[in-house]
């Protein structure tokens, strides 16, 4: 059976990133994977991706903005047809590089926020970035791109969402994405701090939805929800290796931003491989396809085809089995697992680890088996 | 496409949106799809794959022609179609789009 034809590339240029948030969907080891690809390299898996039927590019990290070559990046990719979306903490910009990109032909830019209250927004950033990055959604609309503010929601933020939607309305964002923070990487790590309790969850969807009707045609407000206070899992990147894939800073082509943490699967870099023929054979990216992997009840559910069993780096991380129903489901034999985590994260307790190069040296020498959480 | 249902209309039909002349938005782009040989929409984060009518519409959507504008040249060139037809298409289509915040003007 031929891959499904992808739509997204999200091409993750470098793990270099001046912030430190709480939580970085990047590796907890990310800084052991050194050698970054070349500008050529990037180049010809963004003409493959354009073969294969991608239409989105998203240039992220890590922070972007770090590559001097993100110009010619930029150039190459527009030169494919590719809609082209650089995503960025916003810090290590400035005017004259973003009149350079919109010359190049970058279609969109996509800043986070961390918060509308300055301490708190620092402390999830872990450095002093409040005041710039408002300069700098300031400039992006001055320069002429469209704007998509994004905010990982989570504890910390969550009750001030309705600030969050003025500011974004002020700043002329287009578009406003209301992250609830999916625990992977540093976030898992941080979830106990983290994670909003039920009723603060609850509290948003009045809120948004209201949002939402106000500004309907000046401002489109997305928001994705806190999967483990919801029934059913959700349908994680549209299905495995089906419309999305993440290519890292070392080339590997995955399915997702944490597949890396599922033992046994081999991911191919287009270093070695070129992209179109990875996408159709790579062992990684075909473990998950289709349905034939399934274990029950997932194998005899008639939600498979709209949720695919949820996430299996989540299922892995959580349940220990990477093919197993993902344990926020209702109907999943581990679905404890999550009461517990809820439990403790009512209890609002938890350390901040910040994502930086200490921290993720000390991450990488603890034991590699996850702890049961 | 899909039947719009009268609110849509009154939407649309109002004096002042007679003169309306939809732009497209700088943040959406019009280009064609090899794989499934027809045109889409892209912009941020998502993508319309278009029937044969919609890019026409769309092409047209440059300041400059009314509703009724794009209705006549629609009609002028899609011979024996009806032209209430092609008006509920043009309104149809260009409301969902504006929703999504795709038209200007």
């Amino acid at each position: 059976m031929a891959a499904p034809r992808p739509y997204t590339l999200v091409a993750e240029l470098t793990y270099k990133c001046p912030l430190k948030c709480l939580y970085c969907s990047n590796p907890l080891n990310y800084h052991e994977m050194r050698g970054e690809l070349s500008t050529e390299e990037w180049c010809r898996a963004f003409t493959d991706a354009a073969k294969l039927g991608v239409v989105q590019l998203h240039l992220t990290g890590g922070e972007p903005v770090v590559r001097k070559d993100l110009p010619d990046l930029i150039r190459h990719a527009r030169s494919c047809e590719l809609y082209t979306n650089l995503i960025t903490g916003g810090t290590l910009l400035d005017e004259e590089k973003l009149l350079l990109y919109k010359e190049c032909g970058l279609d969109h830019v996509q800043l986070s926020i961390q918060d509308t209250d300055r301490r708190t927004a620092e402390l999830i950033a872990g450095i002093r970035s409040y005041d710039k990055k408002l300069d700098i959604a300031r400039l992006i609309k001055k320069v002429g791109f469209p704007l998509t503010l994004n905010v990982c929601l989570h504890r910390l933020n969550i009750d001030h969402v309705p600030a969050l939607i003025a500011q974004a309305a002020d700043l002329g964002a287009q578009r406003l994405e209301l992250a609830n923070t999916a625990y992977y990487g540093w976030a898992l790590e941080n979830r106990s701090a983290l994670m909003p309790t039920r009723a603060q969850f609850e509290h948003l969807e009045p809120l948004v939805k209201e949002a939402r009707a106000r500004y309907e045609g000046t401002m489109e407000i997305i928001s994705t929800k806190v999967d483990y206070y919801s029934d059913y899992p959700k349908p994680c990147m549209g299905g495995w290796g089906k419309t999305y894939m993440v290519i890292v800073p070392t080339g590997e082509v995955l399915p997702c931003h944490a597949a890396q943490v599922i033992p046994g699967l081999h991911f191919d870099t287009v270093r070695n491989l070129p992209l179109t023929n990875i996408w159709e054979h790579s062992q990684g990216l075909n473990a998950f396809r289709g349905y034939d992997w399934m274990q029950e009840p997932c194998r005899s559910c008639p939600m498979k085809t709209t949720d695919f069993g949820g996430c299996r780096c989540q299922a892995y991380l959580l349940a220990k089995d990477a093919a197993a129903t993902d344990p926020v489901c209702s109907l999943s034999p581990q679905h404890g697992i999550i009461r517990e985590a809820i439990a403790e994260a009512e209890q609002g307790n938890g350390s901040l680890i910040y994502r930086d190069r200490k921290n993720s040296e000390r991450l990488s020498a603890r034991s590699q088996e996850p702890v049961p959480r | 496409m899909a039947q719009i249902s009268e609110h849509q209309m009154a939407e649309l039909s109002d004096d002042a949106s007679a003169s309306w002349r939809p732009r497209l938005s700088p943040k959406a782009r019009l280009r064609w799809d090899e794989v499934e040989k027809r045109f889409m929409l892209v912009f941020p984060e998502a993508a319309l794959m278009l029937n044969e009518t919609a890019p026409e519409i769309l092409k047209l959507c440059d300041g400059e022609h009314t509703i009724e504008g794009i209705v006549d040249d629609l009609a002028g060139r899609f011979v024996g179609i009806d032209r209430e037809a092609i008006k509920e298409d043009v309104t149809g289509f260009l409301t969902r789009i504006k929703r999504r915040g795709l038209l200007e003007g």
